[in-house]
């Protein structure tokens, strides 16, 4: 009797562990920094579409290139840059052909401090401050993409020595909410009010796209996640409706319709 | 090869570690001394609030590092009212970071070092009528040499060896703030490997060097292990 109130008890568990394990499978994701407002709520939009469970793990683009490239075991991979995604489909890393552009990244000057940073970014001519911060260019994305614009504005020479270079764009965002740095180049979707569409606090100005080469954000589907119907699944979804409302609500381009 | 951008890390890396050495010593030693004599309440939370850097993550360390000395942090304000402006992105501000970041690697020796050194040594000092001071530096910090030498070597190479606070503190800049260990971690992330070979090749014979040399010269005093 006790015995067998037991076995029914296990049997229970066993079914219930069993059921959703049947059907939903979950994927891991490297994920660039700048994107991990929107898809920490796209993964949630996912879970409840799908069943499927998507893990992330946030950082640069340039480390999680490199952790993949040595048998990391994600199964997709969104780069802030389509540089790495291309990369690894050549070395064979990532499915040939999978990659597609998701997004178009949105880079801005901000500060903390309210009327700091004008409309037109003429305080980058004007100067008066002690540190710019950047993502570091010989590797973020973001970084890269602030150099080119400052090349094209002539103002390289006399702002480099003002850089104060992030690891990754939420280092670099950190250093200057902290006050630390006056101002610096980091992404919209760090500081956009969702429920505006502008930028939330402080000041900032939105660095229009012709000073820049388009900056497109590249996902990509790896070796490791070809048999994974949940890493399928994700990489469809964040083609859908629903995905492309949240990337859009975060201050993201959407990529030109083909 | 070893690029000149790679040697300027060097040449950074060896003087901010040097002075944060020789002002952990300055700090560290007295405050061994107290705690290894003090019977004091104080003595567990100054114990644990030194050993705080082995436990936390750098990365926390340096992120209150970088708030507390920001513009808006009490450091900071306190720095910028001393019109010496804020801390961090400077080498000043890298020193600082070392010196909490590196300092039990300091007091923990000293500590061992002048708690086995007991009571009897300072009482026939005494009766010699020694003053405490001349007790201090002719009795306790001779025997207490293989203490001092395991705190300067452990203090300059584990300063030598940071990498996450002055990361989050140091903002990256060439010549000011780019130590060897984040110019190591530059190169692998911009997919440059045969350079970051070089120098992180370079800092583990260096890291094994110390240690051997430290350990070979200590072996003959058994009782004076480091981090024992």
């Amino acid at each position: 009797m006790h015995r067998n109130h037991f076995f029914r008890t296990l049997f229970i568990i066993w079914l219930a562990s069993l059921a959703p394990a049947a059907w939903a499978e979950s994927t891991m994701v490297a994920v660039a920094s700048d994107f991990t407002k929107p898809m920490t709520e796209i993964a949630a939009e996912f879970e409840k579409a799908t069943g499927h469970t998507a893990k992330l793990s946030f950082g640069s683009s340039g480390k999680a290139f490199a952790q993949i490239q040595s048998g990391a075991p994600f199964d997709v991979y969104l780069s802030a840059s389509e540089k790495y995604p291309l990369e690894l489909e050549k070395s064979g890393f990532a499915v040939a052909g999978s990659h597609f552009v998701f997004a178009i990244g949105k880079l801005v000057l901000w500060s903390k401090i309210e009327n700091y940073v004008d409309a037109q970014g003429q305080i980058l001519a004007k100067g008066g401050f002690k540190h710019l911060a950047i993502a570091d260019p010989s590797h973020a994305p973001y970084g890269v993409v602030a150099v080119e614009v400052l090349k094209n504005l002539g103002l390289l020479d006399k702002l480099q020595p003002l850089f104060v270079q992030g690891e990754n764009i939420s280092q670099t965002f950190q250093f200057v909410s902290t006050g630390n740095a006056e101002l610096g180049f980091i992404a919209l979707a760090q500081i956009i009010d969702i429920k505006t569409g502008k930028i939330g606090s402080g000041s900032g100005w939105l660095v229009p796209d012709n000073l820049h080469h388009p900056f497109e954000q590249m996902a990509v589907l790896l070796k490791t996640g070809d048999k994974n119907p949940a890493a399928h699944a994700l990489l469809d979804f964040l083609k859908s409706p629903p995905a492309l409302a949240i990337i859009e609500k975060y201050g993201f381009g959407l990529p030109a319709h083909k | 090869m070893l690029t000149t951008a790679d040697l300027d890390t060097l040449l950074l890396t060896f003087q901010v570690a040097s002075i944060a050495t020789v002002l952990m010593l300055l700090f560290g030693t007295p405050l061994a001394w107290w705690l290894a004599r003090t019977h004091s309440t104080w003595k567990g939370i100054i114990n644990a609030v030194v050993a705080l850097p082995l436990v936390l993550p750098p990365t926390v360390l340096g992120f209150y590092l970088l708030v507390l000395m920001g513009p808006a942090g009490v450091v900071g304000q306190f720095t910028q009212w001393l019109g010496i402006g804020t801390l961090p992105f400077t080498f000043a501000g890298l020193v600082v970071a070392s010196v909490l970041y590196s300092l039990p690697f300091v007091v923990q020796p000293l500590q061992t070092a002048f708690a086995a050194i007991g009571e009897q040594p300072l009482e026939a000092a005494a009766t010699l009528r020694a003053s405490p001071w001349d007790t201090f530096f002719s009795v306790v910090v001779p025997l207490a040499k293989p203490g001092f030498m395991t705190a300067t070597i452990l203090g300059f190479a584990h300063t030598v060896g940071e990498f996450g606070v002055v990361l989050m503190v140091g903002g990256n800049i060439p010549d000011k703030t780019r130590v060897v260990s984040v110019q190591i971690y530059n190169h692998v992330e911009a997919l440059e490997y045969s350079e970051a070979h070089w120098l992180a090749g370079g800092l583990l014979v260096f890291s094994f060097s110390v240690l051997l040399v430290l350990y070979t010269a200590l072996k003959s005093q058994p009782s004076a292990h480091p981090l024992k």
